[in-house]
């Protein structure tokens, strides 16, 4: 299992709560896991019901059987101050570069020099130890940009380290590149069964792969439930449903009667969900030609809970993640 | 069935009206808003507009649907449109739409000492604000022009619905600031009275920035710097237009959502934001809402109806026959008399005499069908509720639902259908489909 586990995906898979599940499912048996969040949204404290973020890491979860969930929300800007403290000891300085603009300049208009942070940030948590030389976190999972930006974001060298050839920002490029490209790491997207996030993911991976970058797992969200186990047959007999709706007790199953009229309205939505799983399943098939582990993770139909966070991370764990 | 009735948003006369200029779509990822902005262009070209979608989602399959093959930088007109209109529909390109600007306002050797600086190339391809930036820089283009009835636009899936807004101006304060002023001319700056300490630190930051950054990049920027010198105030300026025909009232906001918490959490956010920024909002575009044809049978009854049915025929299976004789507790509430099940329970299970009995498959079958329908109706509430706090923070936010299709869209036909449906969904009382 790579250490750093990157979780992508289309906008509205809920690529956040499947990162912070998946934090929850590598923090057993006194595993520690860091959850990263880099877009500033303050996903991670809504799913974990804790007050936002600061730019510090944060016990958020103790896992079932005491592994522990630290979480960060990277700010940018702070993580730039804190990147000149370390190399330059700026001291004051760090403001006045703040009030010209140039801390701005750094972290939103110059090229790369943004994602450098995020990921590097990132890195240097991978690679902590401790006194005793051990790694500080066990799992790092970052809960990174959509599937359309994640190779990009990813592979910062090309942009940054050919523009700035020289200095720290290009050493610092190199040095978190040789990590993201290693098996250290593991890129996951996560999708629906629909054809637009099918589409991305088999986009993203191709991409991934095409910069080098390890294509690590597809981590299917929000699956439904199966209710019919067979197709209905087409040749059905309206009066037969009719009866056995008339002998649930739900009224008369004469032409007119209240059992009767249900019958259109519950083929209806019938052939709507037929529908739906024949696409699924041409998602599911398009899904497999990728060649890469896929996992199902159930639609949590009350939304998503501490509790319900709970449950997807169990069953991670149960399919050996 | 809503208990909170939202004022119904009226699509149609939005289309119709010729100060109608421009429309945009904005929302959370992931909640239709492309497919929004194709669907209403094509009703509005459909309804006699001449109308031009912009938008900045790269997905191929809405091109499809539209019959063209791939969209680019270029307004390429729909084919099959019905009516008297014209759709045409374009596709964002970054760079190229940053290239032009830069070659409409340098000479031929500035463009190029432009276009060639590394800094501008990668500027220019795209990283956090760009693409918002040259969103807005297009729509000022395309109305400029007055060559269309309407523009719709759909906004870039941002990091959050803030940047759409808040790009132009920090990409506009980054290019009028002091910090490039900076770059270009330290000794400039630091000449003046007064300003010594500053020069100081000026100069420690050039250094560390070169430090930092490589001095090589450094020099890049200076020179893209000092080309795009006189092209700065335009920018500015240009940005601040877009800016003012966004609030202006020829402009209409359109929020999409799906009746899913966090995207209409993320809505409200943006109708507050709309609001503070003066922005005209026209609506709220509900999509993929549920509806049932059977909305009088409760998820709490299809259930327990199911488990009734499920319960007899294990009953049944027991006793090697199908159609046993009426259990007490059947209710009698319905007006028609229970269809005759034979008492003497001499009835195999196939069912020879037909009539009498309830045949295996179709008992098995409706007990998935009552699941089935529970399922939707307890979709529906939770749709319903979600909508209802939006209503109850916003009650003045009109509000359109569109009912959801099972599959997604490949094609005009489909299109048009979303557009129906958008134009129906504020007409209606909300909550049906």
């Amino acid at each position: 299992m790579s250490r750093l586990q990157v979780v992508s995906g289309k906008g509205g898979t809920g690529k956040t709560t499947v990162a912070a599940a998946l934090a929850l499912a590598l923090a057993t048996e006194g595993k520690r896991a860091l959850l990263v969040e880099v877009e500033g949204r303050q996903g991670i404290a809504q799913l974990f019901e804790t007050e936002a973020l600061p730019y510090e890491e944060r016990k958020v979860a103790v896992a079932p059987g005491g592994g522990e969930v630290y979480a960060l929300a990277i700010d940018v800007e702070l993580a730039l101050l804190d990147y000149l403290q370390m190399f330059y000891r700026l001291g004051g300085a760090g403001r006045a570069l703040r009030k010209i603009g140039a801390i701005d300049f750094a972290t939103t208009i110059a090229p790369g020099v943004r994602d450098v942070l995020l990921t590097g940030k990132v890195c240097e948590a991978v690679r902590r130890k401790d006194k005793q030389g051990r790694f500080a976190y066990d799992y790092v999972v970052m809960d990174a940009p959509p599937t359309g930006r994640i190779t990009r974001f990813l592979n910062v060298n090309d942009e940054v380290a050919g523009l700035a050839k020289i200095g720290p920002i290009h050493n610092q490029a190199q040095a978190v590149m040789r990590v993201l490209k290693s098996p250290e790491t593991a890129v996951h997207l996560v999708t629906l069964l629909e054809e637009m996030p099918v589409q991305e993911t088999v986009d993203g991976m191709a991409e991934l792969k095409a910069a080098g970058l390890p294509a690590g797992r597809v981590l299917v969200n929000m699956v439904r439930p199966a209710v019919l186990d067979a197709p209905v047959p087409t040749d059905v007999r309206r009066q037969d449903i009719a009866k056995a709706l008339s002998r649930a007790g739900l009224g008369g199953a004469r032409k007119g009667g209240r059992a009767e009229q249900l019958v259109e309205p519950l083929l209806a939505q019938a052939a709507d969900y037929e529908e739906r799983v024949a696409l699924e399943r041409r998602q599911r098939a398009e899904l497999a030609e990728l060649g890469l582990p896929v996992h199902e993770l159930e639609l949590l139909a009350e939304g998503i809970d501490l509790a319900g966070l709970f449950r997807l991370a169990a069953e991670l764990r149960k399919q050996g993640l | 069935m809503s208990l909170t009735p939202a004022v119904p948003l009226d699509v149609d006369p939005l289309l119709d009206d010729p100060e109608t200029r421009i429309m945009v779509c904005c929302g959370a990822g992931g909640v239709g808003k492309t497919t929004t902005a194709a669907a209403l262009g094509l009703r509005a070209a459909e309804r006699g507009r001449k109308v031009v979608v912009l938008t900045i989602d790269p997905a191929r399959r809405l091109a499809q649907s539209m019959g063209i093959d791939s969209l680019d930088n270029t307004p390429r007109r729909v084919k099959d449109v019905d009516g008297p209109g014209e759709l045409h529909a374009m596709m964002l390109d970054m760079k190229r739409t940053f290239d032009e600007i830069v070659e409409a306002h340098a000479d031929a050797e500035r463009s190029r000492a432009i276009l060639e600086n590394p800094f501008y190339q990668s500027l220019s391809a795209g990283f956090a604000g760009t693409q918002e930036y040259m969103a807005m820089e297009k729509l000022g283009q395309l109305r400029s022009r007055e060559e269309w009835d309407l523009i719709v636009v759909d906004t870039p899936p941002s990091r959050s619905a803030l940047d759409f807004l808040d790009a132009p101006k920090n990409l506009g304060s980054f290019l009028d600031g002091k910090f490039i002023r900076v770059l270009m001319a330290p000794a400039k700056v630091g000449g003046r009275a007064g300003m010594k300490f500053l020069n100081v630190g000026m100069s420690m930051m050039t250094g560390t920035l070169g430090k930092l950054l490589g001095g090589q990049f450094l020099r890049d920027v200076q020179t893209f710097v000092a080309a795009m010198d006189t092209m700065f105030g335009g920018f500015r300026t240009r940005a601040d237009a877009t800016y003012q025909l966004l609030q202006a009232p020829g402009t209409a906001f359109l929020v999409v959502a799906a009746p899913e918490r966090d995207a209409l959490r993320e809505a409200a956010y943006f109708v507050e934001r709309l609001a503070a920024e003066k922005m005209p909002l026209a609506g709220l575009v509900l999509n993929r809402v549920h509806g049932s044809g059977a909305a009088q049978l409760s998820a709490e009854r299809a259930l327990a109806a199911a488990e009734n049915l499920d319960e007899r025929r294990i009953v049944d299976q027991d006793a090697g026959k199908v159609g046993v004789q009426n259990s007490p507790e059947t209710p009698s509430g319905s007006p028609e008399p229970e269809p005759a099940h034979s008492v003497d329970g001499t009835n195999s299970a196939d069912g020879t005499d037909g009539t009498d009995t309830v045949d295996a498959h179709a008992q098995h079958l409706t007990t998935g069908l009552l699941r089935l329908h529970a399922e939707r109706m307890q979709l529906l509430a939770r749709e319903q509720r979600t909508r209802d706090r939006f209503t109850a923070l916003h009650p003045e936010v009109a509000v359109t639902e569109v009912a959801a299709l099972p599959g997604d869209v490949h094609d005009l036909a489909g299109l048009r259908d979303i557009g129906d449906r958008l134009a129906a969904g504020g007409t209606r009382p909300t909550g049906a489909a």
